[in-house]
């Protein structure tokens, strides 16, 4: 391998890690979306309930 | 444009972010053992969440600063990894003594006892952040280069300004994963206690 392999290989590493983090932070906001809209539901229902 | 090092080549050019992932690392894991001495002296619940977060970005820094400087070490020196520099001895060290932070968080029941287990631990380890940093120094081996010395930085301007640059990019990327997932797990507790509420 030369040089420029080893630099492109570490470049790699830290770009997957990022979009990597950056997939999981999506997901997981994903995640928060949907349960937020679900308490709102069990909300609107307890309101509508009286 | 940034010059080649005469010396290593183009692969030297790992040093652009190779270095500030690592300064990085330490920051957060400083941070993290800030918010913990803030959380003893306090007493204040939020601390604790910070403190594992910044803790949880010094990890994934301390990662990526351990496998970009392998990867690093193998084009310069050709190996993986060197034991006989104590800058990677001691930079492994501390990564290793931050994730098995990770594992006493997790044994531990949620609480404010958990919390105190947690701080005490984050601050002990905050005291290998400045021997691993001077390990190089204070060390007689010369494996690992020494680009900041007393005489000041041992590199062009040009060479300088990107390391800056670069420096300056990794930190605020560092600070906005931070506060995004501070963020995300404070929504994340907020909701838990909403539904119980809304469940009772």
């Amino acid at each position: 391998m030369s040089g420029g392999d080893y630099l492109a290989a570490a470049y790699a590493v830290v770009l997957v890690t990022i979009l990597l983090y950056v997939v999981i932070i999506a997901a997981k906001l994903v995640r928060l979306e949907r349960e937020t809209a679900e308490l709102a539901e069990l909300a609107r229902a307890r309101r509508d309930d009286g | 444009m940034v010059p080649e090092d005469a010396d290593q080549g183009i692969s030297q050019k790992i040093f652009y972010f190779h270095v500030p992932i690592a300064l990085t690392a330490y920051a957060c894991f400083g941070w993290g053992a800030l918010k913990a001495l803030l959380l003893l002296w306090k007493r204040e619940e939020r601390y604790d969440l910070e403190s594992y977060v910044g803790i949880h970005q010094g990890t994934i820094f301390g990662a990526l600063t351990l496998i970009t400087g392998s990867i690093w070490a193998r084009a310069s020196w050709g190996v993986w990894w060197a034991w006989d520099s104590n800058q990677l001895v001691l930079f492994l060290v501390l990564f290793l003594f931050y994730s098995a932070y990770f594992m006493l968080r997790f044994s531990v029941e949620d609480g404010p006892r958990r919390a105190n287990f947690c701080a005490v631990y984050a601050l002990f380890g905050v005291a290998l952040i400045p021997v691993s940093f001077l390990a190089i120094r204070l060390a007689s081996d010369f494996i690992h280069p020494t680009v900041f010395t007393r005489e000041g930085p041992q590199m062009t301007g040009t060479m300088f300004a990107t390391f800056c640059v670069a420096w300056a990019a990794m930190t605020t990327l560092a600070y906005a994963f931070y506060r995004v997932e501070l963020a995300g797990k404070r929504l994340d507790s907020n909701l838990r206690e909403l539904r119980e509420a809304l469940t009772a």
